[in-house]
C-alpha cells in the first residue's frame, strides 16, 4: 500500500512539474501575475511529493518489503540497517529517484531563499527547473519505476553487492548528485537570462552561490568516490580515468571555470556570454555523465543499467536540453552587451587564462571519453583510451594553470602589474625552488618529482602569503594587521583556502606517483618483506565471522627500518552470503607522511599466501586537499555578499571604468 | 587598449592553447590507444607479438590453473576460438570460471597471451560490453549464461 502511495506521489509530482514548467513561463511572458506567482508553490509542492515517494521507497527497504521488485533485487533481510537505507540509491531506479528529488529540492530552495529575485526571473528559472524535472520524472515513470511489484513476494532479497556496502560509498552518490544537479540551477538562470536578454552584475551575484554550492558538493562527491576506490577495490589506485570518473570530472572542470568567470561578470560586467555558455555546458556535461552511466554504453566498472530503452530516452532528452539551450544561446547571446575592457595582464586576464585552460582540458577529457564510442559507432572497431592519453594531455594543460593561479589573485582588476606581483612572490618562489632542489638531490636526480613538489610548495605557501600580503602583516603594527586579516571578505579567505587545497592535492599526487613502492609475493608465516621504508612480517591467517560474511584475516606486523614496531595490519578476504561473493578488504594505516597498504590474496596450496604490500608516501593529501578545497567553497558561500537571499537588494551594475577600493582588494572564490 | 586589441589578444591566446592541446592529443593518441580483440579476432588478424592490446571473453570452465609464485594460467574463449593466458599477481574478486573477463597485455612468440592486467569487474550481473559483443559475433550469446539475469 505504501509503495502504491509512493508511485502515486511520483505521478502527482509530474503533474506539479508540468504546471511549474508551463504556467509561470507563459505568465512571465504575457504579464499574467497570478501565473507567475504559481512557480514557488508548484516547486515546493513537487518537492513534497518527491520526498513522500522517496520516503515510501526507503520504508520498503527498511521493512524489507520484498514484494517491491527493486527491494527484492537490491536488498536482503540480513543486511545492516545503514546499508538497507543506502541500498535505496545503490541501484538504477532508486538513484534516479534521488536525482529528481535533489533537482526538486534545488527548485524549492530557489523558491524559498530567492526572495530578493525579481518575480519574473524567478518564475522563469523555476519553469526551466520544472522542464528538466518533467524529463526525469517521465524517465522514471516510463522506464525505471522503483515501485514495481512482484507476485508472489519472494522470501528474501538478492542482496546489495558487498563492495557497495561501505559508508564512503553510501554517501558518494548523494554528494555527487547534489553537485551534478546543483548545476541545473546555474543552467536555469542562464536560460532565463537568455530569454530575458539581460545579464548584469546582479545576475552573476544570484548565480554564483548556486554554482559554488554545486561545485563544493561535487568536489566532496568525487573525493569520496576516489577514496572509496582506493581503499575498497584493493588495487591501491585512486583515479583510473575510467569513463564514469571522467563523467563526474568534466562537470567539475566546467564548474570550476564557471565559478571563476562569474566573478568577472559580477565585478567587471565582462565575459557575460561566455559565462552563460559555461553554465549551459556545466549542466550539459552533468546530463552527459548521467547518460554515460545510466545507459551502460561504456566499458566501465560502474555499468549497472544495460537497458537500451533507457539509453535512447536519456539520449533524446540530452539532445533536446543541450540542443535547445545552445540554439537559444546562438540566437540570444549576440544581444548581450560586451562589458568592461581590460588589459591582458590583469585579474580578468588571469581568469580568462584559467577559463581557457580549464575549457581546453575539459575538451580533451571529453574527447578521450567519447572517442571509443564514436569509433565503435562508425567503424565497429573497439579501442580503449587509457590513462596514458589523459596523463599526456591533461597534465601539460594543468601545469601552467597551477603555476598561474598563484599569480592571478595578486593582479589588480583592469590593468595588473606582473613584475610587482612576481616581486611579492619572490620569497614563495625561493622557498619552492629550495625545496625542489632538496628533493632533486635526495631523490637521486629525479626531475619530475622535484618539479612537482616545487609546484605544490609554490601553491601551498602562496595561499597564506597572499592573505598576509593583503593584511600587510609585518609591515603595519600586529594589531592592525590582525584586524585587517579578520576584516578580509570571507570570499577572499575561501579562495585562498581552496587554492591551498589544490596545492595539497598536487602534493599528494606527486608524492604518491613518484615514490609508491609495491611488492607482490607469496609469503609463508614468519616471512618478512621489505617495502620501501618498512618491513612487513607475515604472522599467518585466522578465520573470523562478520555480520553477513565470513573472512580469512591475515596478520602483518609492521616495523620501520630501525626495527621499531609500527603496528599490526589485518587485511581480510571476505566471503559474503547474500549475494554469494568474495571481496578483498585491504588494511590501511594512514598518516600525513604516507600510507601503508596490505592486501591478502589466495592460498597457494603450499602453506603460503599471495600478498600485495605497498608504501604510498603522501597519498592522503590527495583527498585532504579536496576537502580543503570544498572547505574553501563553504567559506566563500558564507560571504555575506553571496549569501542566498541576503537582505540587500542587488545594487545597480557598478560604473564600468572605475576601480573601487573593493575591486582593488578583490574577492574571489 | 581598444576592444579590437583585446579581441586580438584573446584570439591569439585561444589559438595557441588550442594548438598546443591539439598537438598533445594527436601525439597521445598515437601511443595510448589500446585495441580490443576477441579470441576469434586474434585467430583471424594475428596482431603480432609487440602490440599491447586487450583480450576479452569468457574464462573457460576447468581451465584455471594456479602455479607456484602466484602465476595463474587460464584460457579465454568466445566459444569459437581460444587463447591461453598467463598472469602473475592477485586476481580481481570476481575472476572465476565461466565469467566474462578483460585482460590487457601482449602475445608472446608461442601464441600465449601474457597479461599485465586483469581488469576488475565488480558486479556479478555485469558483462563487459565488448565481451557481450564478441559473444554475439561468434553466435554464442546467451544472456542467461552470461549471468545477465543474475
Amino acid at each position: 500500500m505504501i509503495a502504491e502511495a509512493g508511485h502515486y506521489a511520483l505521478v502527482l509530482a509530474l503533474g506539479l512539474a508540468l504546471i511549474q514548467a508551463t504556467l509561470p513561463l507563459i505568465g512571465a511572458w504575457r504579464g499574467i501575475d497570478p501565473w507567475v506567482r504559481l512557480a514557488g508553490p508548484a516547486a515546493i509542492g513537487q518537492t513534497v511529493m518527491l520526498a513522500l515517494a522517496f520516503a515510501a521507497l526507503t520504508h520498503a527497504y527498511v521493512v524489507s518489503d520484498f514484494s517491491v521488485y527493486n527491494v527484492f533485487q537490491n536488498s536482503h533481510s540480513t543486511k545492516p540497517m545503514i546499508y538497507k537505507i543506502s541500498g535505496v540509491w545503490g541501484n538504477h531506479e532508486g538513484s534516479m529517484l534521488l536525482w529528481v528529488l535533489i533537482l526538486a529540492l534545488f527548485g524549492a530552495a530557489v523558491a524559498l531563499f530567492g526572495a530578493n529575485l525579481p518575480d519574473r526571473l524567478k518564475a522563469r528559472v523555476l519553469s526551466i527547473q520544472g522542464l528538466i524535472g518533467i524529463g526525469f520524472l517521465l524517465f522514471i515513470l516510463l522506464t525505471s519505476n522503483p515501485f514495481a511489484r512482484i507476485d508472489p513476494a519472494p522470501l528474501d532479497g538478492r542482496g546489495l553487492n558487498p563492495i557497495l556496502q561501505d559508508p564512503g560509498l553510501a554517501a558518494h552518490p548523494p554528494f555527487l548528485y547534489l553537485g551534478y544537479v546543483g548545476f541545473s540551477v546555474a543552467f536555469s538562470f542562464a536560460v532565463a537570462a537568455l530569454i530575458e536578454g539581460r545579464v548584469d552584475a546582479a545576475w552573476a551575484r544570484w548565480v554564483r552561490p548556486w554554482a559554488l554550492a554545486a561545485w563544493t558538493f561535487l568536489t566532496v562527491g568525487i573525493a569520496l568516490g576516489s577514496y572509496w576506490a582506493y581503499y575498497e577495490l584493493g588495487w591501491g589506485g585512486w583515479w583510473f580515468w575510467d569513463p564514469v570518473e571522467n563523467a563526474s570530472f568534466m562537470p567539475w572542470l566546467a564548474g570550476t571555470a564557471l565559478i571563476h568567470s562569474a566573478i568577472v561578470v559580477e565585478k567587471r560586467d565582462a565575459l557575460k556570454s561566455w559565462t552563460i555558455l559555461l553554465a549551459i555546458l556545466a549542466f550539459s556535461l552533468s546530463l552527459l555523465g548521467t547518460f554515460l552511466v545510466r545507459s551502460g554504453v561504456l566499458t566501465s566498472v560502474h555499468a549497472f543499467a544495460t537497458d537500451p530503452a533507457r539509453g535512447v530516452f536519456i539520449l533524446g532528452f540530452l539532445i533536446l536540453v543541450i540542443g535547445g539551450s545552445l540554439t537559444l544561446y546562438a540566437i540570444r547571446a549576440p544581444m548581450l552587451k560586451a562589458g568592461g575592457l581590460f588589459a591582458p595582464i590583469s585579474r580578468e586576464g588571469a581568469l580568462v587564462l584559467n577559463n581557457l585552460l580549464l575549457a581546453t582540458a575539459t575538451a580533451t577529457v571529453l574527447l578521450g571519453t567519447l572517442y571509443p564510442l564514436l569509433l565503435d559507432a562508425l567503424t565497429g572497431e573497439k579501442v580503449t583510451v587509457g590513462p596514458p592519453f589523459f596523463n599526456s594531455t591533461f597534465l601539460p594543460l594543468m601545469t601552467p594553470l597551477v603555476m598561474a593561479m598563484v599569480v592571478g589573485p595578486l593582479l589588480a582588476w583592469k590593468r595588473g602589474d606582473l613584475p610587482g606581483a612576481l616581486g611579492r612572490l619572490k620569497f614563495v618562489a625561493a622557498l619552492a625552488a629550495i625545496v625542489g632542489l632538496v628533493v632533486f638531490w635526495q631523490a637521486g636526480g629525479a626531475v619530475f618529482p622535484a618539479l612537482g613538489i616545487a609546484l605544490a610548495i609554490w601553491l601551498i605557501v602562496a595561499a597564506p602569503a597572499e592573505l598576509v600580503e593583503r593584511a600587510g602583516l609585518f609591515r603595519v603594527p600586529m594589531a592592525t594587521a590582525l584586524r585587517r586579516l579578520r576584516g578580509l571578505p570571507r570570499a577572499t579567505w575561501g579562495s585562498a583556502i581552496a587554492h591551498l587545497g589544490v596545492g595539497l592535492t598536487v602534493l599528494g599526487i606527486v608524492g604518491s606517483e613518484a615514490w609508491t613502492v609495491e611488492h607482490q609475493q607469496v609469503m609463508r608465516p614468519g616471512d618478512v618483506a621489505t617495502v620501501g621504508p618498512v618491513k612487513y612480517r607475515f604472522d599467518g591467517v585466522e578465520e573470523v565471522v562478520g555480520p553477513n560474511y565470513a573472512a580469512r584475516r591475515g596478520k602483518f606486523m609492521v616495523n620501520d627500518a630501525q626495527g621499531n614496531e609500527i603496528g599490526l595490519m589485518t587485511p581480510e578476504a571476505r566471503r559474503f552470503f547474500a549475494p554469494p561473493m568474495e571481496t578483498t578488504e585491504a588494511a590501511i594505516r594512514s598518516s600525513a607522511a604516507g600510507d601503508l597498504y596490505a592486501v591478502l590474496g589466495e592460498a597457494d596450496g603450499r602453506g603460503g599466501y599471495l600478498t600485495r604490500l605497498y608504501s604510498k608516501p603522501l597519498i592522503i593529501w590527495i583527498w585532504a586537499g579536496a576537502l580543503v578545497m570544498s572547505l574553501g567553497g563553504v567559506l566563500s558561500l558564507t560571504d555575506r555578499r553571496h549569501r542566498v537571499g541576503a537582505p540587500t537588494k542587488a545594487r545597480a551594475p557598478a560604473p564600468p571604468a572605475k576601480t573601487t577600493p573593493e575591486n582593488a582588494s578583490g574577492a574571489q572564490a | 587598449m581598444t576592444r579590437k586589441r583585446r579581441r586580438l589578444y584573446l584570439v591569439v591566446a585561444l589559438v595557441s592553447v588550442l594548438g598546443i592541446a591539439t598537438a598533445l592529443v594527436l601525439t597521445a593518441f598515437q601511443d595510448s590507444l589500446v585495441y580490443f580483440y576477441s579470441p576469434s579476432d586474434i585467430a583471424e588478424k594475428s596482431p603480432g607479438v609487440d602490440r599491447r592490446f586487450r583480450l576479452g571473453g569468457l574464462v573457460k570452465e576447468g581451465s584455471v590453473q594456479k602455479e607456484a609464485g602466484g602465476t595463474t594460467a587460464f584460457v579465454v574463449t568466445d566459444l569459437r576460438a581460444e587463447v591461453p593466458v598467463r598472469y602473475t599477481g592477485l586476481l580481481p574478486d570476481l575472476f572465476r570460471e565461466g565469467q566474462g573477463v578483460v585482460t590487457q597485455g601482449k602475445l608472446d612468440a608461442r601464441g600465449q597471451f601474457i597479461a599485465q592486467e586483469v581488469l576488475a569487474k565488480h558486479d556479478e550481473k555485469y558483462m563487459p560490453p565488448e565481451v557481450a559483443d564478441a559473444l554475439k559475433k561468434s553466435g554464442e550469446w546467451r544472456p542467461e549464461a552470461a549471468g545477465a539475469g543474475g
